[in-house]
Protein backbone atom coordinates (compact mmCIF):
# COMPACT_ATOMS: atom_id res chain seq x y z
CA UNK A 1 0.00 0.00 0.00
CA UNK A 2 2.68 2.47 1.02
CA UNK A 3 4.80 1.35 -1.93
CA UNK A 4 2.00 2.33 -4.33
CA UNK A 5 1.95 5.85 -2.87
CA UNK A 6 5.75 6.07 -3.06
CA UNK A 7 5.73 4.96 -6.71
CA UNK A 8 3.07 7.55 -7.56
CA UNK A 9 5.15 10.26 -5.88
CA UNK A 10 8.33 9.21 -7.67
CA UNK A 11 6.52 9.08 -11.02
CA UNK A 12 5.32 12.64 -10.42
CA UNK A 13 8.91 13.69 -9.64
CA UNK A 14 10.28 12.11 -12.80
CA UNK A 15 7.45 13.58 -14.92
CA UNK A 16 8.33 17.03 -13.58
CA UNK A 17 12.00 16.33 -14.32
CA UNK A 18 11.07 15.41 -17.91
CA UNK A 19 9.20 18.70 -18.27
CA UNK A 20 12.30 20.56 -17.00
CA UNK A 21 14.46 18.70 -19.53
CA UNK A 22 12.09 19.73 -22.34
CA UNK A 23 12.36 23.33 -21.16
CA UNK A 24 16.16 22.99 -21.15
CA UNK A 25 16.13 21.64 -24.73
CA UNK A 26 14.06 24.63 -25.83
CA UNK A 27 16.23 27.24 -24.07
CA UNK A 28 19.71 25.70 -23.97
CA UNK A 29 22.55 28.28 -24.28
CA UNK A 30 25.10 25.90 -25.88
CA UNK A 31 24.89 22.72 -27.92
CA UNK A 32 26.55 20.63 -25.16
CA UNK A 33 23.68 21.61 -22.84
CA UNK A 34 21.17 20.46 -25.41
CA UNK A 35 22.84 17.06 -25.83
CA UNK A 36 22.99 16.73 -22.03
CA UNK A 37 19.26 17.51 -21.78
CA UNK A 38 18.39 14.79 -24.32
CA UNK A 39 20.62 12.30 -22.47
CA UNK A 40 18.97 13.13 -19.14
CA UNK A 41 15.58 12.82 -20.79
CA UNK A 42 16.22 9.22 -21.83
CA UNK A 43 17.40 8.36 -18.31
CA UNK A 44 14.28 9.91 -16.79
CA UNK A 45 12.09 8.08 -19.32
CA UNK A 46 13.71 4.79 -18.25
CA UNK A 47 12.93 5.55 -14.60
CA UNK A 48 9.32 6.43 -15.47
CA UNK A 49 8.89 3.21 -17.47
CA UNK A 50 10.38 1.00 -14.74
CA UNK A 51 8.28 2.61 -12.00
CA UNK A 52 5.17 2.11 -14.14
CA UNK A 53 6.13 -1.53 -14.58
CA UNK A 54 6.58 -1.91 -10.81
CA UNK A 55 3.17 -0.30 -10.24
CA UNK A 56 1.19 -2.56 -12.58
CA UNK A 57 3.38 -5.58 -11.73
CA UNK A 58 4.30 -6.26 -15.36
CA UNK A 59 7.80 -7.09 -16.59
CA UNK A 60 7.02 -6.27 -20.23
CA UNK A 61 8.48 -2.77 -19.76
CA UNK A 62 12.02 -4.14 -19.40
CA UNK A 63 12.67 -4.39 -23.12
CA UNK A 64 11.64 -0.83 -24.04
CA UNK A 65 13.73 0.40 -21.08
CA UNK A 66 16.77 -1.47 -22.38
CA UNK A 67 16.18 0.01 -25.84
CA UNK A 68 15.92 3.49 -24.34
CA UNK A 69 19.17 2.99 -22.42
CA UNK A 70 21.11 1.75 -25.45
CA UNK A 71 19.81 4.22 -28.05
CA UNK A 72 20.13 7.13 -25.62
CA UNK A 73 23.76 6.37 -24.86
CA UNK A 74 24.69 5.71 -28.50
CA UNK A 75 22.91 8.89 -29.67
CA UNK A 76 24.80 10.99 -27.09
CA UNK A 77 28.19 9.52 -27.98
CA UNK A 78 27.53 9.74 -31.73
CA UNK A 79 26.50 13.40 -31.56
CA UNK A 80 29.53 14.32 -29.40
CA UNK A 81 31.82 12.40 -31.72
CA UNK A 82 30.33 14.17 -34.73
CA UNK A 83 30.92 17.58 -33.15
CA UNK A 84 34.47 16.71 -32.11
CA UNK A 85 35.76 15.00 -35.23
CA UNK A 86 33.32 15.83 -38.03
CA UNK A 87 32.57 12.14 -38.55
CA UNK A 88 31.30 9.33 -36.35
CA UNK A 89 33.17 6.27 -37.67
CA UNK A 90 36.67 7.09 -38.86
CA UNK B 1 6.24 -6.80 11.18
CA UNK B 2 9.31 -7.69 9.14
CA UNK B 3 7.29 -7.34 5.96
CA UNK B 4 6.08 -3.86 6.92
CA UNK B 5 9.63 -2.79 7.69
CA UNK B 6 10.84 -3.99 4.29
CA UNK B 7 7.96 -2.18 2.62
CA UNK B 8 8.90 1.01 4.43
CA UNK B 9 12.54 0.72 3.34
CA UNK B 10 11.56 0.12 -0.30
CA UNK B 11 9.08 3.02 -0.26
CA UNK B 12 11.76 5.28 1.23
CA UNK B 13 14.24 4.26 -1.49
CA UNK B 14 11.69 4.95 -4.24
CA UNK B 15 10.83 8.39 -2.79
CA UNK B 16 14.55 9.17 -2.48
CA UNK B 17 15.10 8.17 -6.11
CA UNK B 18 12.31 10.46 -7.28
CA UNK B 19 13.70 13.38 -5.30
CA UNK B 20 17.23 12.82 -6.63
CA UNK B 21 15.92 12.72 -10.21
CA UNK B 22 14.06 15.97 -9.62
CA UNK B 23 17.18 17.61 -8.12
CA UNK B 24 19.25 16.49 -11.11
CA UNK B 25 16.97 18.15 -13.65
CA UNK B 26 16.50 21.22 -11.44
CA UNK B 27 20.26 21.60 -11.16
CA UNK B 28 20.57 21.43 -14.94
CA UNK B 29 18.29 24.47 -15.13
CA UNK B 30 19.74 26.41 -12.20
CA UNK B 31 23.52 26.07 -12.26
CA UNK B 32 25.46 28.93 -13.89
CA UNK B 33 28.23 27.43 -16.01
CA UNK B 34 28.13 24.73 -18.68
CA UNK B 35 30.68 22.59 -16.81
CA UNK B 36 28.71 23.04 -13.56
CA UNK B 37 25.51 22.03 -15.35
CA UNK B 38 27.21 18.78 -16.34
CA UNK B 39 27.37 17.74 -12.67
CA UNK B 40 23.68 17.64 -11.81
CA UNK B 41 22.28 15.21 -14.42
CA UNK B 42 25.29 12.93 -14.53
CA UNK B 43 25.49 12.39 -10.77
CA UNK B 44 22.15 13.19 -9.13
CA UNK B 45 19.97 11.74 -11.88
CA UNK B 46 22.09 8.60 -12.16
CA UNK B 47 21.87 7.88 -8.45
CA UNK B 48 18.14 8.72 -8.44
CA UNK B 49 17.37 6.33 -11.28
CA UNK B 50 19.66 3.69 -9.81
CA UNK B 51 17.94 3.89 -6.41
CA UNK B 52 14.46 3.68 -7.93
CA UNK B 53 15.47 0.73 -10.13
CA UNK B 54 17.09 -1.19 -7.25
CA UNK B 55 14.03 -0.54 -5.06
CA UNK B 56 11.57 -1.77 -7.69
CA UNK B 57 13.81 -4.79 -8.24
CA UNK B 58 13.70 -5.56 -4.51
CA UNK B 59 9.93 -5.12 -4.51
CA UNK B 60 9.58 -7.62 -7.36
CA UNK B 61 11.87 -10.03 -5.50
CA UNK B 62 9.87 -9.82 -2.26
CA UNK B 63 6.38 -9.83 -3.74
CA UNK B 64 6.85 -12.36 -6.52
CA UNK B 65 9.95 -14.24 -5.36
CA UNK B 66 11.92 -13.92 -8.59
CA UNK B 67 15.07 -11.94 -9.23
CA UNK B 68 14.73 -9.80 -12.35
CA UNK B 69 18.07 -10.04 -14.14
CA UNK B 70 16.84 -7.78 -16.94
CA UNK B 71 16.26 -4.93 -14.52
CA UNK B 72 19.65 -5.48 -12.93
CA UNK B 73 21.20 -5.34 -16.42
CA UNK B 74 19.55 -1.99 -17.13
CA UNK B 75 20.81 -0.57 -13.82
CA UNK B 76 24.35 -1.75 -14.51
CA UNK B 77 24.22 -0.38 -18.06
CA UNK B 78 23.11 3.05 -16.85
CA UNK B 79 25.84 3.16 -14.19
CA UNK B 80 28.44 2.19 -16.79
CA UNK B 81 27.37 4.62 -19.52
CA UNK B 82 26.71 7.77 -17.46
CA UNK B 83 30.43 8.61 -16.91
CA UNK B 84 31.21 7.90 -20.57
CA UNK B 85 28.59 10.30 -21.91
CA UNK B 86 29.68 12.88 -19.31
CA UNK B 87 33.25 12.59 -20.55
CA UNK B 88 32.16 13.06 -24.18
CA UNK B 89 30.10 16.14 -23.26
CA UNK B 90 33.04 17.59 -21.31
CA UNK B 91 35.25 17.09 -24.38
CA UNK B 92 32.72 18.91 -26.57
CA UNK B 93 32.62 21.78 -24.08
CA UNK B 94 36.42 21.90 -23.91
CA UNK B 95 36.75 21.93 -27.68
CA UNK B 96 34.17 24.66 -28.15
CA UNK B 97 35.28 27.04 -25.41
CA UNK B 98 39.02 26.57 -24.81
CA UNK B 99 42.00 27.17 -27.06
CA UNK B 100 44.64 24.44 -27.25
CA UNK B 101 47.24 27.15 -26.63
CA UNK B 102 45.97 27.66 -23.07
CA UNK B 103 46.76 24.10 -21.91
CA UNK B 104 50.24 22.54 -21.53
CA UNK B 105 51.58 20.39 -24.35
CA UNK B 106 51.38 16.61 -23.90
CA UNK B 107 54.63 14.67 -23.57
CA UNK B 108 56.26 13.19 -26.66
CA UNK B 109 55.52 16.02 -29.07
CA UNK B 110 51.96 14.89 -29.89
CA UNK B 111 48.91 17.14 -29.85
CA UNK B 112 45.74 16.68 -27.81
CA UNK B 113 43.10 14.56 -29.53
CA UNK B 114 40.32 16.98 -28.57
CA UNK B 115 41.77 19.73 -30.78
CA UNK B 116 42.55 17.52 -33.76
CA UNK B 117 40.30 19.61 -36.01
CA UNK B 118 41.76 23.01 -35.06
CA UNK B 119 42.59 25.32 -32.19
CA UNK B 120 39.00 26.10 -31.21
CA UNK B 121 35.64 25.74 -32.91
CA UNK B 122 35.91 29.23 -34.38
CA UNK B 123 39.48 28.82 -35.62
CA UNK B 124 38.68 25.45 -37.14
CA UNK B 125 35.83 27.04 -39.08
CA UNK B 126 38.17 29.86 -40.20
CA UNK B 127 40.87 27.38 -41.33
CA UNK B 128 38.42 25.15 -43.18
CA UNK B 129 38.90 25.86 -46.91
CA UNK B 130 35.50 24.54 -48.02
Amino acid sequence: MIIAYAITFAMGCFALALAMNLWRIATAPTIADRILAVDTMTVNAIALLMLYGAQIGDIAVFEPSMLFAMTGFIATVAYCKYLLRGSIIE
Amino acid sequence: MMYTLLELVIAGLIVMGGLFGLVGSWGMLRLRDSMQRLHAPTKATTIGVGTALIASNAELFILEGRFAWEEFTITAFLFLTAPLSAMMLAKVHLWQNTSSLSVPKPMGGDSWGVWAKGQTAGEAAANDPS
